[in-house]
């Protein structure tokens, strides 16, 4: 297949999740598995040293160790899974954003609603009291 | 109108540019068209499992819920802090992460059938997943051993559950790898288990983001709270 068959190919074509490149495109990714495993790996470094440190302002740990988690599976995603933006991936990507979503709807709902109720709630004290 | 454009071929696929479910593609001369069959039929296996494994994340999202809103729920019981080994969690943490990646040079050597890549990067992988399961069976039971069971708060519930099922998972990876060892071994690199190893591969890489956001959710932010 020429070069400009093969670039037309893969305009019109989809990749399976996983699969780096179309089949018959010769190049065996090991180095995609490379630099995702040196980011990976350097990020839950980070994540673990930031975990134990003193040195940073107390209450920003939590949320460094969040976007620290977020970015680290975006690497697993583009790298490892080979999720990415181009032509051949949109279903995919749509599939992953659908599933964001639903994923989003059912931790923050839950944390919302409950912490509403833990709020409303009569203490327990109080309720063991007007039992009486 | 409309329908009577779709029901040709050119209509289909300017509606579907991605032609996903369409095995034929009336665009490619006949002597390509046994190629173009057997990649179709990868991508739509690929894409499958891919929504299934959205669906799983999203049944470790409810897990993931139930333990953020019982995480404080302790019964004057122990806390994340008092119980949790940063250090342990650290060589989990490397040995899962280290597995994807040979896993996916297992799936390279998969690819390109050089057994030598396949069996040990698929041999590295079942060490790695094992000494995985062993650590998180040995802080099992030692939580257990000092009274701390799943029975003894809220917190403690959420925890086994949710830790529970993403090792119930990673031990069903295993047991997986083993029978895509043996059917390689038995039935060589055909078309369908090519395919299956595909499936494998994103299975144990989807696993390692999981455990990503659990180790970040509970291990690290159990300590720091």
């Amino acid at each position: 297949m020429s070069d400009v068959a093969r670039r037309l190919q893969r305009h019109h074509a989809d990749t399976a999740p996983g699969d780096a490149r179309l089949e018959g495109e010769e190049s065996d990714g090991l180095g995609t598995y490379l630099i995702g495993f040196a980011l990976a790996a350097a990020l839950t470094v980070v994540s673990f040293l930031v975990a134990r440190t003193t040195l940073v302002w107390q209450p920003s740990i939590p949320v460094a160790l969040c976007v620290l988690a977020v970015a680290q599976m975006g690497v697993h995603l583009v790298f490892f899974l080979h999720i990415n933006t181009g032509p051949e991936g949109v279903n995919n990507i749509m599939a992953l954003a659908f599933g964001v979503l639903i994923v989003f709807l059912v931790v923050g709902g839950s944390l919302w609603i409950m912490d509403h109720m833990n709020n409303t709630m009569v203490p327990m004290d109080q309720i063991m009291r007007m039992q009486r | 109108m409309s329908g009577a454009r779709a029901t040709t071929g050119r209509g289909t696929a300017t509606r579907d540019p991605y032609r996903l479910g369409h095995r034929s593609d009336d665009r490619q001369p006949l002597a390509e068209h046994a190629e173009r069959d057997a990649a179709s039929k990868r991508i739509i296996v690929g894409y499958g499992f891919w929504v299934f494994l959205l669906s799983d994340i999203i049944v470790f999202s409810a897990f993931f819920a139930t333990y953020a809103v019982l995480v404080n729920a302790t019964d004057n019981g122990p806390s994340g802090h008092d119980l949790f080994d940063v250090g342990n969690t650290a060589i989990e943490t490397a040995c899962l992460l280290a597995s994807s990646f040979t896993c996916g040079i297992a799936s390279i050597g998969a690819q390109t059938r050089r057994s030598f890549l396949f069996y040990g990067g698929m041999a590295v992988t079942f060490a790695l997943g094992a000494t995985f399961i062993g650590l998180e069976l040995h802080e099992f039971v030692g939580l257990v051993d000092q009274g701390y069971g799943p029975s003894r708060s809220a917190f403690l519930s959420g925890f086994f559950a949710l830790v529970g099922l993403h090792g119930v998972h990673v031990s069903l990876g295993l047991l997986w790898l083993l029978t895509m060892m043996a059917q390689v071994w038995a039935k060589g690199y055909r078309p369908d288990i090519l395919r299956r190893m595909l499936c494998f591969s994103l299975f144990w890489h989807a696993l390692d983001i999981v455990w990503v956001a659990l180790f970040t959710v509970v291990y690290l932010l159990g300590v720091v709270a």
